[in-house]
C-alpha cells in the first residue's frame, strides 16, 4: 500500500458499498456525490471521463435510493456509480469512440449491455476516454488527448480502456465496462491494479457496441476485486436477440466456485507467454503467483501453444481487415462530422482523413491491403488459417490443464510518449492478450503486487469458451494468495486532502 | 461474310415482400413518408448489428427450389466493400462464394421450342437506399443537391444468375417472363419490373457463330421493362457485332440503357476496376439449413408454371390458351377445379381464354369479382355435352352467368338458350323452311345433295341456333325420300 485508504465511499467495494446501500448506511445519490466529488479532484490529473452525465446519474441515483427505501433493491450493481468506455452507445449521451469524426454524435438507443446495466439498477457517471476506436494499448491514440495512471501520473493507464480503468481504480467509479479486441479490457486492468475480465465470445451482447473489430469485439468489466467483476458480467450476460453472434442458452454459473480453492486443478503454464520479453519484474511476480498456487494445491503444468507467437501477425491483418469495413460508415453523409468538398465521393474522403487519427488511418489502410484482390489469400485468407490452428493449440492445452496461466502485460505501466515513436513496439503490449481474442475463450486479470517504481504487476488466467466459472474460481484464488489491497497515489488522502 | 451470334446471361434482382426487412425489423413498405421506415440497423448507425429475417431465407430457399437449384446446407454472408451514399454502412451484406441455391435452371419455350436455360446461383443480400438528385432536369450531372431516402435500405433482395444460355433478344424476353411466372406463383414477390422489385441486368458478348471462347462481354443495366430487355439486348448485339465486323474490341465495361435514345451509353469505365474487398460477414454466424427445415419448404411449394403448362397441354388445352391460365393463379384454380368435376379441359380452357377474359377486359374486373366458379364452368361443360345448349350458346350462358344471372341453367331457360330437341317443333319449323324453298327441295328430291346443307341452316337461323342440326338432317333426309 502506497498511502492510509480514506474513509470516503468512493474507495468502496461494489460488494462493500452495496452491503452498505441495502442496510441504509449509505445513500446511493450520498455515494454518486462521493465519486463526483472524487473525479473532481483526480479529472485535472487524469483525464479518465470524456463526458460526465450529471443529470442522468443523479435521477438515476435518486431512484435507486427509492428502490432502496421501499425495500426492492434491484440486484448488487443498485445504486452503484459505473463508468463506460465511450464506444458503447448510451442514448441521450453522446458517444464519440474518441475520435473527432463522431464528435457530438449522440446516439438514439442504448447498447443492450447498457439497457442491463440500467435495468440492474447501475447509476452511469459518464463516459470514459479510450483510444480512437479502441485501437492502441495506452490510450495516447484518443481523438481528444491520453488519459494517465492514476499510480504514476507519468505513465499511461493502458488501453484502449484507460480511462475507464484509471476511473475504477483512482475511485471516480466503482466499476466499469470496457471493451477487448486484443487485451483492451485486461492490459488497462493489469497497469491500473485492477481485475479486468474478456467473457466468451458471444455471452455478452455486441449490440450497440461501436465495431472495431467484429469477430474480436467483447464488452467485459474492470473492478477492484473479482468477486465485483462477477457481479457486473452477470447484470450484462446472456443471450440478445438483437446480436446474431450472441450465445443461446444458459449463463455460465460465476459465483459458484469462488470459494473452492484450487486445490487439484491443472494450471498450465505456458511456455510461449512467460519467458522472452517479459520484464524481469513482471516474470518474478508471476512465479510467485504460481508457487502460491501450488502451495494451495494446485498440479502447475507446462504447456506449449505453438502458434502463440504468430498471434500478434494474425491479429494485425483480421482486426484491420474487420475495422476497415466497419469504419467505412464514418462518412460524413448522416451523422458526425462532415468536411464539405466539391462532390460527395470528395466529401466522403476529406471527412474520413480529417476525422480520423494517424493509427486509425494506418489500420484502415493495413486491413484494406489485406482484403484486396490478390492480397486476400497471402494475408486475411492466411490470418483465418494461423487462427483456427492457434484454436486447436489451445483445445490440444486444454487436455492437459484445466486452466492456463501467463502475466498480462510484458511489463507494468509504461510513460507517456514512450512506445508512440514505434507502433510495432506498442502493438507487442498486447502479446499475452491477444492469443483469447484470437480463439474467443474467456481470460481475467488480477493484480498480484507492485513492482520496484510502486506500479502494479498482474497474473492473466485463461480458460476454455464458457469456462466462466472454472475462470473466476482460479482468480478469486490468486486474489487472496496475492492479498492485493494497494491504492493508487492519486487515490490516497494525501493526496485528496484540500 | 462472318456471322456472329450472341452469348447472353442475366442477372435478375427480385425484391421479396416479407414483412420485415432482411436484417431488422422495419417494416418492408411502399409509399410511406421518406426515412420513416427506418432503424439504427437498416441506417447503418454506429453499433448496430444485422440479425436475419428467416422469412427471407424462406423465400430465397423457394425460389432456388422453384428454380432446380441444390440448397446447400451451409452458406455464407459476405461483406461486399464498396462506397456510396445510398448505402448506409458502405458495405452492403452479400453472399460470394458459398451462396444458397446453386446449379439450377429454367426452361422457357420461345416459337414452340423449349430451351433450358442454366441457373448459376441464387443468393441473397440486402437492398440500398435510394438517392434523389435534386436539379431543375433532374439529371445527375445538373444535380445541385441530392436527398436519401432509408426505407428501401435493407429490404431482402434476392439474386438469381443465369448460366451464359441465351442467345436472342426474345429467349432473354422470354426467361424473364417465365421466371417472373414463377417467382410470383411462390408468392415471393410482387415481381413488378415498373416498380423496381424485380430488375434485369444483362451480359452480352458477341463471337463467330460455332465458336467456343466467349467474345468480351458488356453489362446492360437498367432495363426497367421486358420491352427494354428485349431492346437493349438487341442493340448491343448489333453494336458488338458493328464494332467486331469493323476490326475493333470491344471494351468490358458497364452500359446503360437509354430509353430516349433507344442505345446503350457508356458508363465511368473506371467501374470495371472496382475491387469489392469481400470477406466474410463477422457479424452474422454461417447460414445452416437443416433437413427438416428445407423438406417443409420443398412440400410447401405450388406447381410450378412449367409443370402445369406441360399438365395442360397434356389434358388438351390449346396453346393459344396457356399463358392467360398460367399467369393468372385465379383463373387456373377455376380450370383445375372444372376438370376435377369431369369437364373437358380445352373447352374450359377456351371459354376462360376467350370469352371469360374477353368480359373481364371490358368490364375492368378480376374473375375474383364475379360469380363465376369452377362448379359453374364443369355444370355448363355438361350441359354442352348432353347437347342442351349448342357451342355458340354456351358462350352466351357463360355471359350470363359472369353477369351475376344465376346458374347456368337458369341463364339458359331465363335467356331461352336451350337447344330444341322436340322433333314436333323441329318439324314445325322444316316445314316452313321448305314451303318457302321449293326450288332447293326439288333439287333434293332429284338426288342433289348440294342444298341440303343450306336448308338445314336455314332451319337453324328460323330457330336462332337452338334447333339440333343432327336431328334437322335426320328430318330432312326423310324428306328428300319423295312421298311414295
Amino acid at each position: 500500500m502506497t498511502g492510509p485508504a480514506t474513509n470516503d465511499p468512493a474507495d468502496l467495494t461494489i460488494a462493500a458499498a452495496g452491503a452498505a446501500l441495502r442496510t441504509g448506511d449509505l445513500g446511493a445519490v450520498e455515494l454518486l456525490d462521493a465519486v463526483i466529488a472524487r473525479a473532481s479532484v483526480t479529472e485535472p490529473h487524469l483525464h479518465a471521463y470524456l463526458t460526465l452525465d450529471r443529470p442522468g446519474s443523479r435521477d438515476a441515483a435518486e431512484a435507486a435510493d427509492r428502490r432502496f427505501a421501499a425495500g426492492e433493491p434491484s440486484g448488487p450493481l443498485d445504486g452503484i456509480p459505473v463508468a463506460l468506455k465511450d464506444n458503447l452507445c448510451t442514448r441521450g449521451v453522446e458517444t464519440t469512440c474518441s475520435s473527432q469524426v463522431l464528435a457530438g454524435y449522440i446516439p438514439p438507443y442504448d447498447a443492450t449491455a447498457v439497457t442491463r446495466m440500467r435495468e440492474a439498477g447501475a447509476v452511469l457517471v459518464g463516459k470514459t476516454n479510450l483510444d480512437e476506436f479502441a485501437m492502441g494499448s495506452s490510450t495516447e491514440n484518443s481523438g481528444f488527448g491520453p488519459s494517465r495512471n492514476p499510480w504514476d501520473t507519468d505513465r499511461v493507464p493502458g488501453g484502449s480502456s484507460g480511462g475507464v480503468a484509471a476511473a475504477v481504480s483512482v475511485g471516480s467509479a466503482l466499476g466499469g465496462y470496457g471493451t477487448d479486441t486484443g487485451g483492451s479490457v485486461r492490459q488497462p486492468a493489469a497497469l491500473c491494479g485492477l481485475v479486468g475480465m474478456k467473457p466468451t465470445y458471444g455471452l455478452v451482447s455486441r449490440y450497440g457496441l461501436i465495431a472495431f473489430a467484429s469477430s474480436l469485439d467483447q464488452i467485459g468489466p474492470l473492478a477492484r476485486t473479482v468477486g465485483d467483476a462477477v457481479d457486473l458480467l452477470e447484470a450484462v450476460a446472456g443471450f440478445d436477440p438483437k446480436d446474431a453472434t450472441s450465445i443461446r442458452g444458459d449463463v455460465p454459473p460465476m459465483r459458484r466456485s469462488l470459494d473452492t480453492g484450487v486445490a487439484g486443478l491443472r494450471i498450465g503454464v505456458v511456455a510461449e507467454l512467460t519467458g522472452e520479453g517479459i520484464a524481469p519484474a513482471v516474470a518474478a511476480g508471476f512465479r510467485r503467483t504460481i508457487d502460491a498456487l501450488a502451495g494451495a494445491g494446485a498440479d502447475i503444468v507446462d504447456v506449449s501453444l505453438p502458434t502463440a507467437p504468430h498471434a500478434i501477425s494474425v491479429y494485425y491483418l483480421i482486426a484491420p481487415a474487420e475495422c476497415s469495413a466497419n469504419l467505412a460508415r464514418f462518412d460524413g453523409v448522416r451523422y458526425g462530422l462532415r468536411v464539405d468538398a466539391a462532390s460527395t465521393e470528395e466529401m466522403m474522403a476529406a471527412t474520413r482523413a480529417q476525422g480520423f487519427g494517424p493509427e486509425v488511418i494506418r489500420r484502415v489502410l493495413l486491413g484494406t491491403y489485406a482484403l484486396s484482390a490478390g492480397y486476400y489469400d497471402a494475408f486475411y485468407g492466411q490470418a483465418q488459417k494461423v487462427r483456427t490452428l492457434m484454436r486447436r493449440d489451445f483445445a490440444a492445452a486444454y487436455e492437459q490443464a484445466d486452466v492456463l496461466v501467463c502475466p498480462t502485460s510484458p511489463t507494468t505501466a509504461f510513460t507517456l510518449g514512450e512506445r508512440t515513436a514505434d507502433p510495432l513496439t506498442m502493438y507487442y503490449s498486447d502479446v499475452c492478450t491477444i492469443p483469447c481474442n484470437l480463439t474467443g475463450d474467456p481470460a481475467v486479470s488480477v493484480p498480484t503486487g507492485l513492482d520496484d517504481h510502486g506500479l502494479p504487476i498482474s497474473f492473466q488466467v485463461m480458460a476454455p469458451a464458457l469456462g466462466e466459472e472454472m475462470l473466476f474460481r482460479v482468480a478469486a484464488e490468486v486474489e487472496r494468495l496475492s492479498g492485493f489491497d494497494a491504492r493508487p497515489a492519486l487515490a490516497t488522502s494525501e493526496v485528496l486532502a484540500p | 461474310m462472318t456471322v456472329y451470334e450472341a452469348v447472353i446471361g442475366i442477372e435478375t434482382h427480385i425484391e421479396l415482400a416479407t414483412r420485415s426487412k432482411m436484417f431488422c425489423a422495419c417494416a418492408v413498405g411502399f409509399g410511406a413518408e421518406p426515412n420513416t421506415d427506418v432503424c439504427p440497423v437498416c441506417l447503418g448507425l454506429p453499433g448496430a448489428l444485422p440479425v436475419p429475417n428467416v422469412e427471407a431465407i424462406e423465400g430465397i430457399v423457394r425460389i432456388g427450389a422453384a428454380l432446380g437449384c441444390e440448397v446447400v446446407e451451409h452458406s455464407l454472408f459476405h461483406r461486399k466493400n464498396y462506397f456510396y451514399p445510398d448505402l448506409p454502412k458502405n458495405y452492403q451484406i452479400s453472399q460470394y462464394d458459398v451462396p444458397l441455391c446453386i446449379n439450377g435452371h429454367l426452361d422457357i419455350v420461345v416459337d414452340g421450342e423449349t430451351i433450358g436455360i442454366g441457373i448459376t446461383r441464387v443468393h441473397m443480400e440486402e437492398d440500398t437506399g435510394k438517392s434523389i438528385h435534386g436539379s431543375e432536369g433532374g439529371r445527375i450531372h445538373e444535380a445541385d443537391h441530392s436527398l436519401l431516402d432509408f426505407n428501401r435500405s435493407g429490404v431482402p433482395l434476392v439474386e438469381v444468375v443465369s448460366e451464359p444460355d441465351i442467345r436472342t433478344p426474345d429467349q432473354a424476353r422470354a426467361y424473364a417472363v417465365e421466371l417472373q411466372r414463377v417467382v410470383r406463383s411462390l408468392g415471393v414477390s410482387d415481381a413488378r419490373l415498373e416498380a423496381g422489385s424485380m430488375r434485369f441486368d444483362a451480359n452480352v458478348s458477341v463471337r463467330p457463330m460455332g465458336a467456343m471462347p466467349y467474345g468480351t462481354r458488356t453489362e446492360v443495366k437498367n432495363m426497367n421493362s421486358l420491352r427494354s430487355l428485349h431492346n437493349a439486348i438487341a442493340y448491343e448485339i448489333a453494336r458488338q457485332t458493328q464494332v467486331v465486323s469493323d476490326g475493333g474490341i470491344v471494351v468490358q465495361e458497364t452500359r446503360h440503357w437509354n430509353e430516349a435514345v433507344r442505345g446503350t451509353i457508356s458508363m465511368r469505365s473506371k467501374e470495371e476496376s472496382e475491387d469489392y474487398r469481400y470477406f466474410q460477414e463477422p457479424d452474422l454466424v454461417p447460414i445452416e439449413i437443416d433437413d427438416a427445415w428445407r423438406e417443409r419448404v420443398m412440400a410447401s411449394l405450388p406447381e410450378l408454371p412449367s409443370v402445369t403448362r406441360s399438365r395442360y397441354t397434356a389434358a388438351g388445352v390449346e396453346p393459344s390458351s396457356l399463358a392467360n391460365l398460367i399467369d393468372d393463379p385465379a383463373m387456373a384454380e377455376l380450370l383445375d377445379g372444372a376438370m376435377a368435376a369431369g369437364a373437358e379441359a380445352r373447352t374450359v380452357a377456351n371459354w376462360l381464354a376467350g370469352e371469360v377474359v374477353a368480359y373481364l377486359r371490358q368490364e375492368g374486373r378480376s374473375v375474383a369479382d364475379t360469380p363465376l366458379d369452377a362448379t359453374a364452368l364443369a355444370d355448363l361443360g355438361a350441359m354442352v355435352g348432353r347437347g342442351e345448349v349448342s357451342a355458340s350458346a354456351a358462350k352466351d350462358v357463360l355471359r350470363g352467368v359472369l353477369a351475376g344471372e344465376g346458374t347456368p341453367a337458369e341463364v339458359a331457360d331465363r335467356r331461352d338458350l336451350r337447344r330444341i330437341s322436340d322433333s314436333s317443333v323441329l318439324e314445325a319449323a322444316l316445314d316452313a323452311v321448305l314451303s318457302d324453298h321449293p326450288d332447293e327441295l326439288a333439287r333434293v328430291r332429284a338426288g342433289d345433295p348440294k342444298p341440303l346443307g343450306y336448308l338445314v341452316g336455314q332451319v337453324m337461323k328460323a330457330t336462332g341456333g337452338r334447333a339440333d342440326p343432327a336431328m334437322v338432317s335426320e328430318l330432312l333426309r326423310g324428306r328428300a325420300t319423295p312421298p311414295a
